[in-house]
């Protein structure tokens, strides 16, 4: 009942807003209370554990060790950044990011543009390209765990071959990549299917009518106005990718030179139960996620605003 | 548009959901009830045959209305029986009693005071009667933190068609295993070796297992790095099997339960696994399981007798149980030999308790059962120490893949991994 009561005065109440200063106000606090409750919960849950995840990073805090804790300045960061295990899952999380964000881009443009073309059935097409995505995170990388034993799955048997992927680096790397494809995929091909909608066809017309080709019509006209959708879609898949877990962690818990930095971070957490060193681990986690943030605005940022603006 | 009736309304409204909320929030707070038996939360894995809950109803009922044991069922993988318990634990949660532990943990536990020492006139009776083995994994420091559930060790599983066809009696040795594995491979016979190759807790059972029957060993009581020339002779029996005709393709990933059905499929001459795979060979596959024999654990040392980690669950009362007494009383329940009996022969656990060794009714489930009293007597502990978890870990990144192992350089790595880990304040 809220959300009507509350959006519709707002049209009708703006020209005589002195003789309804009260209800305004009224219904100002109103709003405030509606929305105190979830603005409380926001902070009690993101809020509070982001500082002490702070302060942690900056203390030997051990659960095994209670009595050993002590402030420790900055000996956890630098504890992570001298290790080579942190540099080698910096490599690791970036050869998946940028492999698996490269396929899905070109394949979800692909999707995006199949699903923006079809003219009949378009919501059934939408939906059941989105079925891997709405698929349990977990589910699905069991159902490819299975897929590529070489005992329990058709993946091996299919190929012929004589040695289990996942018993190796390049397999189980491929097998990595080849679930966060098929699984993410949907998702870019949604955001890149919004970007097309704010293509006109006019333009396309006009740009026929002028002899391009549709090679011509793709790269000059659709990407370009494209590119505020493009960018979104790339950083939520890229940042999404940065932080991978589920998958490793299901196929072999990172065995094979395939550890992640968030594998890392949950094994020097929740195994180990070392929540400084853990917390410096998922600072600098964050730090790496800002700074691949940065870079996409600013890199593509500055390209894409007329495009923004336009739209 | 909202009349000052509405917004009167949407406030009440407003106030009743809040103060119902409340009221739930501290209904669910203070839920113990003052009458009727104390309610012991057992946390503990979830044990297939039903014998664990057979022994909590039992020893309920018989407590004449003291105590009601109710079990909270964790995973089934043991890292994450840890997570679970160490986390609640850390926090000091009052309502565990009673941990079902891997006797990997006792060391890590007691040093975090999250359990209780058991008193010495109730340890000597928890543990009369137990193989020295199972009483040495819960013993920590000099004091018993915990009573034997029960026990588990590797022995060798073979095929003795296959034997036959090689004219061989069952190796005694690794190298020995190897050689055979690799005449079988030349004949086209299934030869694979199971063993547990994945990056996980079996890979620092099987090392330990080999490094122990060497003679060496990891770390000395007090913790001290002792990682001699027996790791690399160890590393070394890995790295052979891993680069020979004798390793299953999926070495890398195999646990357990892989290793179980790869042998059940006929693919393998060898495995090295815990008791419960002749069962369930016999049950699944009887065509193998007819063909099933069993060895000690292969030697390493020709002249050494193995001494191999042995597994198994013991039973601890947590220091933040509000009714350790009774929690006390209730373990020493469920441990009882009746209780051991019924888990070893439903459920297929080793029982503790020396003397069940030799009951008929034992032997006809468990005809190896003197292979496994003998190796729970000649027993090999893994390291015991308050970062277990950290030390485990080391030794796992340090061996895998096992294929990749350097045995010249292996000593070294081992060395330098294993005193980060001991430090527990650098990255692994």
């Amino acid at each position: 009942m809220s959300t009507g009561a509350v959006a519709a005065p707002d049209d009708v109440a703006r020209p005589r807003r002195k003789r309804l200063s009260d209800r305004a106000r009224a219904e100002r606090r109103l709003a405030a209370m509606l929305v105190a409750p979830a603005a409380i919960v926001m902070i009690a849950v993101t809020a509070y554990p982001v500082v002490e995840t702070l302060i942690l990073s900056l203390q030997r805090a051990d659960l095994r060790f209670p009595s050993a804790n002590k402030f420790v300045g900055l000996d956890n960061y630098s504890a992570v950044l001298k290790a080579p295990v942190w540099w080698q899952d910096v490599g690791h999380t970036l050869i998946i990011s940028v492999i698996a964000v490269s396929f899905q881009f070109v394949l979800g443009m692909l999707l995006a543009l199949a699903m923006h073309r079809t003219l009949v059935a378009r919501g059934l097409l939408r939906s059941i390209a989105l079925v891997p995505y709405g698929i349990v995170a977990v589910v699905s990388a069991y159902s490819w765990d299975y897929a590529w034993g070489l005992d329990s799955g058709w993946i091996p048997k299919l190929l012929g071959l004589k040695s289990d992927p996942l018993s190796h680096p390049f397999g189980t790397y491929t097998a990595i990549i080849i679930t966060e494809i098929w699984k993410n995929t949907p998702f870019m091909a949604l955001l890149l299917l919004a970007g097309l909608a704010l293509v006109s066809d006019e333009l396309h017309e006009a740009a026929k009518v002028d002899g391009a080709s549709a090679w011509q019509r793709f790269w000059r006209i659709t990407v370009p106005l494209m590119k505020p959708a493009i960018l979104v879609a790339l950083l939520f898949r890229t940042l999404d990718e940065v932080r991978i877990f589920d998958v490793i962690y299901i196929f072999n818990q990172g065995a094979n030179g395939t550890e992640s930095i968030s594998m890392l971070n949950y094994s020097t957490l929740l195994d180990r139960l070392n929540l400084g060193l853990g917390s410096a681990v998922s600072v600098l986690l964050f730090v790496l996620v800002a700074i691949i943030a940065f870079i996409f605005l600013k890199g593509f940022g500055a390209a894409a605003a007329p495009g923004g603006e336009r739209a | 548009m909202p009349t000052r009736q509405d917004c009167v309304r949407v406030r009440r409204t407003i106030i009743t959901v809040a103060a119902v909320l409340v009221g739930a929030l501290l209904a669910g707070c203070g839920s113990s009830s003052s009458k009727g038996p104390v309610t012991l939360n057992w946390y503990v894995y979830p044990e297939p045959s039903g014998s664990f809950a057979y022994a909590a109803s039992t020893c309920s009922k018989d407590s004449g209305g003291k105590y009601n044991i109710v079990m909270n069922l964790l995973s089934t993988s043991s890292d994450q029986q840890r997570v679970s318990e160490v986390r609640r634990l850390a926090a000091g949660d009052p309502s565990i009693d009673i941990l079902a532990m891997d006797v990997d943990w006792t060391a890590e536990y007691a040093t975090a005071k999250w359990i209780r020492p058991w008193p010495a006139a109730l340890a000597a009776q928890v543990t009369r009667g137990d193989l020295p083995g199972p009483v040495a994994t819960a013993t920590w420091d000099g004091k018993l933190y915990a009573a034997p559930l029960n026990s588990n060790t590797e022995i060798l599983w073979y095929r003795k068609d296959l034997l036959a066809d090689i004219h061989q009696p069952p190796p005694t040795t690794w190298n020995q295993m190897i050689d055979d594995a690799a005449e079988l491979a030349k004949m086209g016979k299934p030869h694979y070796i199971e063993e547990q190759g994945a990056q996980y807790e079996g890979l620092t059972v099987w090392f330990n297992s080999l490094v122990d029957s060497d003679g060496g060993g990891i770390l000395t009581k007090s913790n001290q790095i002792i990682v001699g020339p027996s790791t690399e002779v160890a590393a070394s029996i890995m790295h052979r099997l891993a680069t020979s005709p004798a390793a299953d393709p999926s070495l890398n990933v195999t646990e357990e339960s892989q290793s179980e059905t790869a042998f059940e499929h006929g693919t393998a001459a060898f495995q090295i696994n815990y008791p419960f795979v002749w069962a369930a060979a016999h049950k699944d596959t009887p065509a193998i399981g007819k063909e099933m024999g069993y060895a000690l654990f292969p030697r390493v040392n020709p002249s050494i007798a193995p001494k191999v980690s042995i597994g198994g669950y013991n039973l601890g009362v947590s220091a933040f149980s509000k009714h350790p007494q009774l929690a006390f009383d209730a373990v020493r329940c469920m441990i009882q030999p009746q209780f051991q009996r019924r888990d070893a022969i439903k459920g297929g656990l080793a029982p503790v308790l020396g003397n069940i060794y030799s009951e008929p009714a034992f032997i006809k489930a468990y005809p190896f059962s003197a292979l496994i009293k003998a190796q729970l007597e000649n027993y090999g502990l893994r390291p015991q120490t308050p970062v277990y978890a950290d030390v485990t870990l080391a030794i796992q990144l340090a061996l895998s893949p096992t294929s990749s192992i350097d045995p010249t350089s292996v000593v070294s790595t081992l060395r330098h991994e294993i005193k980060e880990a001991l430090s527990s304040e650098a990255l692994l």
